[in-house]
């Protein structure tokens, strides 16, 4: 997938503008625009998206605005898994220890601060790119690992890595202190925005500048030279091999970026309670992550988007049923938790055989249809 | 000494297990080149199944036979409504699929018998007897250990001595051939699939008892585990699942005896990693090229 040079062979003229190859490729360049467009196009679709969040969350509830800063640390964690699951072909199922990797980083950082007495707003950008850093090199040995395992193989080692976090935190009591976990200072608002300034709100707009740079970063990423590259890999290594790329660089390089954006994601999550704890990081989360990614269609950024408001919105569904419903609190208890995984489980299940290319894929689909039909008229 | 032999044999009994269910994971393998994440949530919902009859009825025995039933239902369930209509464009979409199975059966699980610890009682002692001064097998262990034996030799008998088994092996390898030759594909990956998940049935009943407990989550380290044991042998060698299973049981034995539990899942995957990276085949496999 290197530039398509025009090739001596053949006679035929080419017609000027994208070669028809290009115009084939999924998520290539569509009209080639001039060079740095597509960054400004981007950068002015999240400073859009990031302004109405930003008015959105002047009119919530405390309680929704934190739900909000929730769909934003995860979206960080989507995006980055998406690109890997989606746009490279690796499998893992580690992403939830990845996250937990980012928050106890953000644990123990703040912590090493705080017991020296130091204090300031630049800790916490501090500590988040510390989990970004952290969690970016166990991305690295995990990917080193990765780029000789294919499919099912690639699951079964992420696995063995999710049913990992209780153990090592239990392991080293004395550095995460078990199934207690990691408290740590809560993030306030800054005195400039006044003192009655809701606290959740400030949370929400910490998650979503998070958010917003991961998003355009990767959104570059995916529509440069080594996204295609990604996309190579993933549809024919061989080819790919060919074609000049490094398979396994290529292989790592991935696994190390979508790493790094599950460390920030972490890492804003925990910034969200102030509190880290095994328990937050079970086997089943990295199950949601991979649902909602699935739901959203699998290598798609916008559907990223649609997959963490899911996870979010759902996990919520079976407090919201009891309260409507008022059900009887032996069957309440029951329900808790549960109905969200039952929940999560069918629509994996029912996107995988129904829509395989996920929400945004029908929508996708659907699009190009009636674009057919309108050429055809 | 005596802690060595004790820790081997209570190895020997655990591993056991682990080698009926990586044989799960195998025939699955073989049969349809998937690898069924879901056998462990499989597993515990037969075992639900089994010590809910078994407490009705007032006997393991009936209770072990409900399991394997629900089991081969079980399976076959999975492959005829399920499996079978998974798109074959990317590999990932059956693991996709198992694991929304795991979401999907842990849940209904927790919603019909609740997310806490249910009583699972062992039909033999679970006391190690004493042999010459030292604490050996117990006599739960014995049945373990006759339990998988026989299994694995039905399973050998069914694939080597008869129509079936031959059928089904012929299925697998040459599915285009053996269609033309009248086998009825679909039909042998059906029985494949409920084959292995009375196999996985049988393996969780026998591996609830000893301390693990029944609960929606049961299987999730042991499913870990059998994978590995699985890999270990190389997926596609039902004796290398056997072998592997007792090495890994031992192997983990060792490490819970000398280091402590909390060590285990660090064990398991550093053991996964350490085979995966030198002989990705698994321990039997001869060499084979690689593309790329």
């Amino acid at each position: 997938m290197t530039a398509t040079r025009p090739s001596a062979r053949s006679g035929v003229d080419r017609p000027a503008g994208p070669s028809p190859l290009r115009r084939l490729l999924p998520g290539a360049p569509a009209a080639a625009g001039p060079r740095g467009s597509t960054l400004l196009r981007h950068l002015a679709g999240a400073v859009l998206a990031g302004t109405l969040v930003v008015l959105l969350t002047n009119q919530l509830a405390p309680y929704q605005n934190l739900q909000v800063a929730r769909v934003c640390a995860f979206l960080c964690v989507t995006a980055g898994y998406t690109v890997l699951v989606g746009l490279n072909g690796q499998l893992s199922l580690g992403h939830g220890a990845l996250m937990a990797t980012g928050a106890y980083t953000v644990a123990l950082v703040q912590r090493a601060f705080d017991e020296r007495g130091v204090q300031g707003r630049w800790i916490l950008p501090l500590s988040l790119l510390a989990a970004v850093a952290a969690t970016a090199l166990a991305g690295l040995v995990i990917g080193l690992a990765a780029a000789r395992l294919r499919g099912p193989y690639l699951a079964g080692v992420t696995l063995a890595v999710a049913t990992l976090v209780p153990a090592i935190s239990t392991i080293f009591t004395g550095v995460f202190n078990g199934e207690q976990g990691l408290r740590f200072p809560a993030e306030t608002p800054p005195a400039f925005l006044g003192a009655y300034f809701q606290p959740e709100r400030w949370l929400a707009w910490i998650a979503l500048l998070a958010a917003l740079l991961t998003v355009l970063l990767l959104a570059n990423l995916v529509r440069s030279r080594f996204g295609r590259s990604l996309r190579a890999v993933r549809d024919d290594e061989v080819a790919a091999r060919l074609a000049g790329i490094h398979v396994a660089r290529t292989q790592v390089l991935a696994f190390v970026v979508s790493a790094g954006c599950a460390g920030l994601g972490g890492g804003v999550y925990a910034v969200l309670t102030a509190t880290v704890a095994p328990g937050k990081f079970p086997l089943e989360l990295s199950l949601f992550l991979l649902m909602a990614i699935v739901i959203g269609g699998l290598g798609s950024l916008a559907g990223a988007v649609w997959g963490a408001v899911l996870l979010v919105a759902l996990q919520d569904l079976p407090s919201l049923l009891t309260e409507t419903f008022s059900l009887p609190s032996g069957l309440a208890q029951r329900l808790e938790g549960n109905l969200a995984l039952a929940v999560f489980g069918l629509i994996l299940i029912v996107v995988m055989l129904a829509a395989p290319g996920g929400l945004h894929g029908a929508v996708r689909t659907l699009a190009a249809r009636l674009r057919a039909r309108r050429r055809a008229h | 000494m005596d802690r060595f032999l004790f820790l081997t044999f209570g190895g020997l009994s655990t591993g056991a297990v682990y080698a009926a269910f990586a044989l799960a994971l195998v025939l699955i393998w073989r049969a349809a080149r998937v690898v069924n994440f879901a056998q462990g949530a499989m597993a515990v919902a037969t075992a639900y199944v089994g010590y809910a009859v078994a407490s009705a009825t007032g006997s393991y025995w009936v209770g072990l036979g409900a399991a394997v039933l629900a089991g081969l239902l079980l399976g076959a369930l999975v492959e005829r409504v399920l499996m079978r209509f998974v798109g074959h464009a990317n590999p990932l979409n059956e693991v996709i699929v198992a694991l929304g199975l795991v979401l999907l059966i842990q849940a209904v699980l927790g919603m019909v018998f609740g997310n806490g610890y249910r009583p699972a009682p062992a039909p033999f002692d679970t006391d190690a007897l004493t042999l010459g001064g030292i604490a050996a097998l117990s006599p739960y262990d014995l049945w373990v250990l006759g339990a998988v034996l026989v299994v694995v030799v039905l399973l050998a008998l069914l694939f080597t001595r008869t129509p079936i088994g031959l059928r089904m092996r012929a299925a697998a390898f040459a599915p285009e051939v053996s269609r033309l030759l009248g086998v009825d594909v679909g039909r042998m990956l059906t029985l494949g699939w409920a084959l292995a998940a009375a196999v996985g049935a049988l393996a969780g009943m026998l591996v609830v008892p000893t301390g693990l407990g029944l609960h929606p989550h049961a299987m999730d380290l042991v499913f870990v585990v059998a994978f590995t044991a699985a890999v270990v042998g190389g997926l596609d060698s039902p004796a290398g699942a056997v072998v592997g299973g007792l090495l890994v049981g031992l192997i983990l034995s060792y490490v819970t005896g000398y280091l402590g539990p909390d060590t285990t899942p660090l064990a398991v995957l550093v053991l996964l990693l350490a085979v995966l990276l030198v002989r990705p085949g698994g321990l039997f496999s001869s060499a084979r090229a690689r593309h790329v």
